[in-house]
């Protein structure tokens, strides 16, 4: 059986990686063979265009205990116990299906986490949609927002944190991010990879249907366009409900130490983690797809193989330890079937019953796609649009308001109320309460902060800077809540990377991720590689997304973003140096443009430890980092989360050279907003700034300052569900 | 005291629920749903989550479950039993406990710290001479989480005002806190006897001021007095 060469072209691959198929193969690949090759030569899977980039990020560090290449990265917290992070993206999915999208998005990134072994304990998100005036933008919101209740809801997992951005650019594209951390025993993490010849391989989990087949070569490395409705049938649906009888019984396998090895079936299914499997273990595979249980029974073996139903996970188990790896099945009532068996053959070979349907080499079949090089090249100027919302001459109070009310600076409360955060009680820090999630480790005694992060209009402007800054804000809600990095996820959101001015920004964003990770000294553990996110008006803005994973050795020492107590001084701590390019009030005035100041990677890392250093030792009432919407919205922020009112002269700033609006709204890197016991802020180098007191947010700043009630204030930041639920404040 | 904590398939809340007994008083341990058999129990918690995935309605399978059957007969005779949140809805759904939850007034799941009143049982604090108001018998305000997408408390008029005049009100929302849509603001209730009660909002994840609040454990020491009582 062979296959017309338009066949390969339909699947997604070019004519020079077919011939080259061929040539690995000795012979043109049948259908089987093909829509494997498809698969695990995509993007998706293969990293063609980004995995030589990738090589430049730092991934050792003394904490590291699992790196790059396993199902999820880990570091040590103590005590013989490990913290595994990951974040992975669900865009194209979402895109489509947003509920289901985003649901299956999380029941992912959720069985990478068990996959090591680790029980998973919490999750984050990272959402991207365009303007909420537009309806599809609150659709795509809405049905992400659900989906990711949903899941996580169900499953009992906590999501502790986020954060969603509204910019033009996402209107045809979202992004949805989905981060999961999990805790085990060192000792019990397990790896991916298949070893052991003759072991058994054991198919766990949900049945196999047609949903999702070829979601990762049509969906996932193609831009999206008109006809995407005719793509639903490759949306994943999906079911916490099996995840959560899954999660289980591969945690007691584990703990029992039933299993060689384990993995999760994601994108491109059993060809992906079968392939995968064997490609880590320098082993072959014979997998029959006539002992897979399926959906529906007439389904063809190719079908089977790169079905991306949810809920299945693919371990390797000794022949002897078979029968109780399935009485654990059977207790916890999900499916289990021995559906082939490690060989020493060096192929992947699929078989049904005895007739032999596929077989390819591992090698050409997992690492045989050819990597590309990007052809950079900068843009002369801002390539994306400008659109004003803000009129000229509008006064500063009114500009205070209309950022807080920006659906990317107000309060997600909206959202993140749609998630349980409380499930595990482990959460000392909820959402909004702090810059990062706070978890308690009973465990090992400590506890561990989160933070993701990663503002793509930033990127845009300037795509080095940019992704700094990412790093720099991570690092600066950890210290905040006085946690120091141990590791660093990611997921980079780009545009179509054949593009010369979307391979300047993936070129310019990895360049960037790595000499931030290194000056800090905070490696990176895993991540996920997002491409041709391109809706019909272009690409998104760049958008690398961070996760950091920080340590605290005592819970009860958290600061909070909310200011405290009246009387408090308030004081700005660290080298910020404000400016308007590529801030929200640049947006909201229509005057992006191309550019940021290169922030000082070495500076704001010292006022890290600075800030870590004081919350540890309680002399910080509340610590809270200057981000979107700049120095006036960090305060009202403080004010409107404690009730209470400030009274603040950004002379300082102005003595620093900035203009009064640059110092109200202008943004960058190494701010931290804190208040205290005056002597001791201005003992930790801070800048003192005004009081905690009264009941409206005044802050002098020349002919720009402002004096608006706290009430005022607080009904902008709030605004989120109108605008969500019906696109107006 | 030795406390047995309910686990179905698709339970979420467990594992809190066990510590929360530990810390409340005495010993806990799991029960698996196929148990038919609770040993000497003293007090029964079934715990929050989406048993069995809860596809058909909320607790409408978990109430057929063999440990349903066993708490069924354990509350009966007189035992204490404590469901929360999903555990609230196999109650009502087995007819142990009055009412039914419906989705919530905005149709979303909500997350949210809320404050409860406690309502006592009209015999806990009674002197000869007859019953007391409600107002008597509220206890100092609770601060619990609650986090669900079907928790309004829903029952025919005449039902809550028999629950009402019965002293089976046990939980309310305090004022502006009823953010689901509950009937009278009920968060929880009790059945006639007293020894069973369920409520909507999280007692297990207050156990602890890191996380937020110890209000919960008082939710637990009640029980522990209805045993004690009983």
């Amino acid at each position: 059986m062979t296959v017309g060469t338009a066949k390969h072209r339909e699947l997604g691959l070019t004519d020079s990686e077919f011939e080259l198929i061929v040539e690995k193969m000795g012979r043109e690949p049948n259908v089987v063979e093909l829509a494997m090759f498809s698969l695990l030569w995509s993007e998706h899977c293969a990293y063609k265009h980004s995995r030589k980039l990738l090589r430049q990020l730092p991934t050792e560090g003394e904490r590291v205990v699992m790196g790059p290449g396993e199902n999820a990265g880990a570091v040590d917290v103590g005590n013989g116990y490990a913290v595994a992070f990951k974040v992975e993206s669900h865009n194209h999915p979402s895109a489509v299906e947003p509920f289901q999208g985003a649901a299956t998005g999380v029941g992912g990134i959720l069985r990478d986490v068990f996959a090591i072994g680790a029980r998973p304990i919490a999750i984050l998100d990272s959402l991207r949609f365009g303007e909420l005036d537009s309806i599809r933008s609150r659709h795509l919101l809405d049905g992400a927002v659900r989906g990711i209740g949903h899941y996580g809801n169900s499953i009992g997992v906590p999501n502790v944190g986020g954060e969603i951005y509204f910019e033009e650019p996402y209107e045809h594209n979202c992004l949805v991010n989905a981060m999961c951390l999990g805790l085990a025993k060192t000792k019990d993490m397990v790896r991916a990879a298949a070893a052991g010849i003759g072991n058994t391989v054991v198919l766990m989990g949900a049945s196999t249907g047609r949903d999702g087949i070829g979601g990762a070569s049509v969906l996932a490395s193609a831009e999206l366009g008109d006809g995407d409705e005719a793509k639903r049938p490759t949306v994943q649906i999906g079911d916490p409900f099996e995840e959560s009888k899954v999660l289980e019984c591969c945690l007691e396998l584990l703990e029992k130490g039933l299993l060689v090895s384990l993995q999760d079936l994601g994108a491109a299914g059993l060809t992906s983690s079968a392939g995968e499997m064997a490609a880590a273990g320098g082993v072959g595979i014979d997998i029959d797809v006539a002992r897979v249980p399926l959906r529906e029974a007439d389904m063809e073996p190719f079908e089977i193989m790169v079905s991306e139903s949810q809920e299945r996970m693919l371990a390797v188990v000794e022949p002897a330890r078979v029968p109780e790896v399935l009485a654990v099945c059977e207790k916890w009532q999900t499916g289990s079937a021995e559906i082939g068996v490690v060989t020493d053959s060096g192929q992947v070979r699929i078989l049904r019953g005895g007739e032999v349907v596929g077989q390819m080499p591992v090698e050409a079949l997992v690492d045989g796609c050819p990597l590309y090089d990007l052809e950079p090249a900068e843009p002369a100027g801002w390539i994306y649009g400008n659109r004003a919302t803000l009129a000229a001459g509008t006064s500063a109070e009114n500009e205070l308001l209309a950022l807080l009310a920006a659906p990317s600076v107000a309060s997600k409360r909206w959202a993140f109320e749609q998630y349980d955060s409380v499930v595990g009680s482990r959460t000392v820090r909820r959402p909004e309460s702090a810059d990062a999630a706070v978890l308690q480790l009973p465990e090992s005694g400590n506890a561990i902060a989160v933070s993701i992060d990663g503002n793509g209009r930033r990127v845009a402007c300037d795509p080095y800077a940019g992704t700094i800054e990412a790093v720099l804000e991570c690092a600066q809600n950890l210290a905040c809540v006085g946690a120091e990095p141990l590791g660093l996820t990611n997921c980079l959101n780009f545009g179509n990377p054949e593009k010369p001015a979307t391979a300047w920004q993936l070129d310019q964003s990895v360049s960037a991720l790595a000499e931030a990770c290194r000056a800090l000294g905070v490696p990176v553990v895993g991540g996920n590689v997002s491409l041709y996110n391109e809706g019909p008006e272009g690409p998104i803005y760049p958008t690398p997304v961070v996760g950091m994973v920080g340590e605290l050795p005592d819970p009860a020492q958290v600061a909070g973003s909310a200011f405290v107590a009246a009387g408090d001084a308030i004081a700005l701590i660290g080298p910020f140096a404000p400016t308007l390019a590529g801030s929200e009030l640049a947006k909201q005035r229509g005057e992006l443009d191309k550019g940021l100041p290169q922030p000082d990677i070495i500076a704001v890392a010292a006022a890290c430890t600075i800030v870590r250093d004081a919350v540890r030792a309680g002399g910080l009432a509340s610590a809270h980092d200057v981000s979107d919407g700049g120095l006036a919205c960090a305060l009202a922020e403080s004010s409107i989360g404690a009730g209470i009112g400030c009274r603040v002269d950004l002379q300082p700033l102005r003595d620093r050279g900035c203009l009064p609006e640059q110092a109200l709204f202008g943004e960058g890197s190494g701010g931290f907003l804190v208040s205290g016991e005056r002597g001791v802020l201005e003992a930790l180098g801070g800048v003192f700034l005004g009081e905690v007191g009264g009941t409206a947010i005044e802050i002098a700043a020349g002919d720009r300052s402002i004096v608006v009630g706290l009430g005022t204030a607080e009904s902008a930041w709030c605004s989120l569900p109108a605008q969500a639920e019906h696109g107006g404040t | 005291m030795k406390w047995a904590v309910l686990q179905f398939p698709g339970s979420c809340d467990e594992r809190d629920a066990l510590q929360a007994c530990t810390l409340a008083s005495g010993e806990a341990r799991l029960i698996w749903h196929e148990e038919r058999d609770l040993g000497d129990v003293e007090a029964v918690v079934i715990p929050g989550g989406f048993s069995y995935g809860d596809y058909l309605r909320a607790g409408a399978i978990a109430r057929f479950s063999p440990a349903m059957e066993a708490v069924a007969e354990f509350a009966a005779a007189g035992g204490p039993v404590l469901g929360i949140c999903n555990g609230f809805q196999v109650l009502c759904e087995a007819g142990l406990l009055p009412g039914a939850l419906l989705l919530n007034e905005s149709m979303r799941f909500v997350c949210r710290q809320v404050d409860l009143v406690p309502i006592a049982p009209l015999d806990a604090l009674s002197t000869p001479g007859g019953a007391q108001s409600n107002e008597r018998r509220e206890g100092r305000r609770l601060s619990i989480p609650a986090k669900h997408g079907e928790g309004r408390y829903y029952a025919p008029e005449d039902m809550l005002d028999a629950l009402e005049v019965n002293g089976q009100v046990a939980y309310r929302y305090a004022s502006d806190h009823n953010f689901n849509g509950s009937a009278r603001g009920i968060a929880g209730v009790r059945n006639e006897a007293g020894n069973v009660v369920g409520l909507m909002p999280h007692p297990e994840h207050a156990v602890d001021p890191l996380t937020g609040s110890t209000d919960g454990l008082r939710v637990f020491e009640a029980v522990a007095a209805a045993r004690a009582r009983a």
